[in-house]
């Protein structure tokens, strides 16, 4: 476990980017900014005119944290050896499956649903954070 | 590029460097967040609480106006009820995020690094994603309506 320090500004600063991000997508395009939905669905066929805005939201995600590593540093850290590759691969295929059958994830559950008041983000954000501590709880003290 | 996506792109880069910013494409940071018992670190809940204190009124603003500024309407959930498909995948999510620390998000940010680990991450996300469409054979055509009416 690499113990973190909790960074309040970074933290509001990079949240306040978050939400006007949310805002200027649904402003524009009239779109939630749900990054598993907008992910899943370049996975599989698009009507046309479908895919294009998708296409250019998530490579601007990547060009973002590119941006930050010009003037920062690389984002991360990433993990690199197989030995945490490995089940971090399995969690991060099973957030893929989860996030498609639940019809969102933090940010489209989290940020777009609860700013529309929906029961449905709440319940399901209540229910992946609720999993996510038991998750944590488990790995860390019994595994 | 047309006008919306133009939008999706600036969308895109302000949510990536959102997240790069907060460190939220740090597993660690999730991970300790999402660990009460150890040495607890608050700021996802920060970064969730800022962005809502953007989002919750924005929308609210936007969502006043009759049409969206380059789209013909506005595209939003409808479904309003709670079943056992939201239920069990966010559940399923859930125990993911507590595993690898990544949600969809900071997981493509990372693809910034050229790591092969963020790759993989990417990769097994995706993986999981259509293995759940090949089950529930949800996804191709009619998954995602067509828009009304065409943009220039």
């Amino acid at each position: 476990m690499t113990e973190t320090a909790f960074t309040p500004v970074s933290a509001a600063l990079g949240g306040l980017l978050i939400g006007s991000s949310v805002v200027l997508l649904l402003w524009g395009n009239g779109r939630i900014a749900g990054i598993s939905g907008v992910f899943g669905s370049t996975l599989g066929r698009l009507p046309r005119g479908e895919r294009g805005w998708r296409g250019y939201f998530l490579g601007g995600l990547v060009i973002g944290g590119l941006l930050y590593a010009a003037v920062v540093g690389a984002v991360g850290p990433v993990m690199e050896q197989a030995q945490q590759l490995m089940p971090a691969a399995l969690g991060a295929a099973l957030v893929g499956f989860g996030t498609s059958m639940g019809s969102g994830c933090t940010s489209g559950h989290g940020i777009c649903g609860l700013s529309r008041w929906s029961t449905r983000s709440l319940v399901a954000t209540l229910t992946f954070m609720a999993l996510g501590f038991a998750t944590v709880y488990l790995t860390r003290h019994f595994l | 590029m047309n006008r919306q996506e133009l939008v999706a792109l600036l969308s895109g880069i302000l949510f990536g460097l959102g997240l790069a910013i907060a460190q939220m494409t740090d597993p660690n940071k999730v991970l300790n967040f999402l660990d009460f018992t150890g040495h607890w670190d608050p700021s996802l809940a920060l970064v969730m609480g800022a962005a809502l204190l953007v989002a919750v009124p924005g929308f609210r603003f936007v969502l006043r106006r009759p049409a969206p500024r380059w789209a013909p309407a506005f595209e939003l959930p409808k479904r309003r009820d709670i079943d056992r498909r939201l239920l069990a995948g966010s559940a399923l999510f859930g125990i993911g995020w507590g595993i690898c620390g990544f949600c969809p998000g900071p997981a493509i940010v990372s693809l910034s690094t050229l790591s092969s680990g963020a790759l993989v991450i990417v990769l097994a996300m995706a993986a999981g994603a259509l293995l759940h469409d090949l089950v529930f054979r949800r996804r191709g055509a009619g998954a995602v309506k067509p828009m009304p009416t065409p943009i220039s």
